[in-house]
């Protein structure tokens, strides 16, 4: 009696839970969908796979192109923010005067500021610096990655401050004293010990940028180096919607998440909870 | 400190610190000075210090005013939808049924996606897929374009919201209700509580610090929210859903007038710090010690 209802209760959460992706069902029938299949019936099944509709989103979006892009930012501002904050963080626990607890202060008390109330004065400032220093800091997946770093910063450190508090110095000394520099033994000896964390940094990294639409809209132009966001962004805006290439095109975007997600899920999940719960 | 120790120090920690400095900390500065100031954006036209000027704008600018109050009334909404639906979604997962796995898995999977898709997905679901639903159940008065409606566009902004967040919040409940000890629920099992009382009197009490976390995550998720709302309804119909940010936005590179566009931001900045961190008071005070 008991186990049978337990197996119902289990078949009916299962139900509820393909229930609450019914929006991806719709999205995913949708794009094999000739136009007058479409209007017909929104929800049922396709009457023929045609791929079609993938291949002309897959030049509108200029897909591959895209995805690189995306991929190249991500990867760059999340190898970036983990060397360097990982870093900072560490000299500022060991390191015990007014300078470092100012500089945590800094990192710390800016974390509520909205994006809105930045991006304006931000947009000058990268202006001022393409202008005067000729360093180019807007229309190119450098200046991105350097404002996504600037950004991410806080939070990045916060979470390697109060990781690594909790871990013993003595291996450090011990390691100074056979001479090893401060770069040496923080590569040699406490990088390796920051693995978890570390993990969690480049999760809520790798998400927040990949799935940034606004600073990129504000500091990239040209067409060849939009992000998977930008394309998804334009490819709505330029033509009228015709809603079968749309889905199509949706889909393709959200295919690389999923796989994200089929391979890292156990670290996404424990990324999550560790980032929000810290 | 000796010099070696200082110049370690800096060379650890310099690198981050400057773009922190040009990225942050130096446009939250310029962007106070530039409240104060009337300009369009157009670096060969002058900047003019025009006081508080822009402030009084704000003031009687009654889009403004009705762009805050759809704001409320959203984060109100998704404050209690996200909240509601995550806990329920993390009470059925921790319940050791066979299929609890897969379910948190489903649940989560939204989030992932970027808040500009999802309101493209939903798009399309509001428009055609309602349309088709009204048309075949009948219930037109449910299933109908929502996008076109001021009411119920709004209502269409929560439930992506919903959608987006509540698997973010049921992880952290989830981590919340694994921290609470088995033998206490079996105790209270054992002296004849139900399962409302066990959830009231135990679950919720403990679970408070959980609640902080959420409440403050989703508070601060929607008083922000741009992506969903630009790729949803754009603020429309006739600016009903237009919120905060997207008012600001619009204001600052829609209107030209950046700088009663960045008084808005720093004002909105001021709302954002304000309610996130009396919400976190309050709902610390509550928390319960073990």
């Amino acid at each position: 009696m008991r186990r049978t209802s337990r197996a119902i209760s289990s078949i009916l959460l299962a139900l509820l839970a393909l229930l609450f992706l019914s929006p991806i069902y719709i999205m995913l029938v949708n794009s094999f969908k000739t136009r007058a299949e479409l209007y017909n019936n929104a929800l049922a099944l396709p009457e023929s796979f045609s791929l079609q509709y993938f291949e002309a989103a897959m030049k509108k979006m200029n897909f591959f192109t895209v995805l690189g892009n995306s991929t190249f930012v991500t990867v760059m501002t999340v190898i970036f923010v983990v060397v360097l904050a990982s870093m900072t963080a560490w000299m500022l626990v060991r390191t015990d005067n007014k300078l470092s607890k100012l500089m945590f202060m800094a990192f710390i008390s800016t974390m509520l500021i909205p994006f809105q109330t930045l991006m304006m004065p931000l947009m000058q400032v990268m202006d001022w610096i393409r202008t005067y220093l000729h360093i180019p800091m807007l229309n190119t997946h450098g200046g991105l990655i350097f404002m996504n770093i600037g950004f991410h910063a806080s939070i990045a450190v916060f979470l390697y401050h109060g990781f690594i508090k909790s871990i013993p110095i003595a291996l450090e000394e011990a390691a100074t004293l056979d001479g090893c520099s401060k770069f040496g033994v923080f590569w040699r000896i406490v990088f390796p010990m920051l693995k978890t964390i570390t993990i969690t940094v480049a999760i809520l990294d790798v998400i927040s940028t990949w799935n940034d639409y606004l600073l990129p809209s504000l500091t990239l132009s040209d067409k060849g180096l939009r992000t998977i966001q930008l394309s998804t962004f334009y490819f709505f805006g330029e033509f009228t919607i015709v809603w079968n290439q749309a889905m199509a095109g949706l889909t393709l975007t959200i295919i690389p998440v999923v796989i994200f997600y089929a391979i890292a899920q156990k670290y996404i999940i424990k990324g999550i909870a560790e980032g929000a719960v810290k | 400190m000796k010099r070696k120790d200082k110049l370690w120090f800096g060379l650890f920690t310099m690198p981050l610190f400057t773009i922190f400095t040009i990225v942050v900390i130096i446009p939250f500065i310029i962007g106070i000075a530039y409240s104060f100031i009337s300009w369009d954006g157009i670096s060969a036209n002058p900047k003019v210090f025009v006081g508080l000027d822009n402030y009084v704008t704000i003031f009687q600018d009654e889009r403004f005013f009705s762009s805050a109050g759809h704001t409320l009334k959203f984060t109100l909404l998704a404050l209690i939808s996200v909240n509601l639906l995550g806990l329920t979604f993390s009470l059925l997962v921790t319940n050791g049924l066979r299929t609890s796995k897969l379910a948190r898995t489903f649940f989560f999977m939204p989030n992932l996606i970027g808040g500009l898709i999802l309101g493209y997905i939903w798009k399309f679901i509001f428009t055609d897929a309602f349309k088709f639903l009204g048309g075949k159940t009948g219930l037109e008065g449910i299933f109908f374009n929502w996008l076109i409606n001021p009411n119920f566009a709004l209502y269409a902004l929560v439930i992506v919201f919903t959608w987006q967040m509540a698997g973010y919040t049921m992880i952290i409940y989830i981590a919340g209700i694994q921290g609470i000890p088995d033998e206490l629920l079996e105790a209270a099992k054992v002296d004849g509580a139900n399962i409302w009382h066990r959830l009231t009197k135990i679950t919720f009490p403990l679970l408070m610090p959980s609640f902080t976390i959420c409440f403050f995550m989703t508070l601060s998720g929607a008083f922000k929210i741009y992506d969903v709302n630009l790729s949803l309804t754009n603020g429309g119909p006739v600016h009903s859903t237009e919120m905060f940010a997207m008012n600001i936005f619009n204001e600052i590179f829609g209107y030209g007038r950046y700088g009663v566009g960045q008084a808005k931001a720093i004002l909105f900045f001021l709302i954002v710090a304000l309610v996130t961190l009396t919400q976190v008071i309050i709902t610390k005070k509550k928390e319960v010690q073990m």
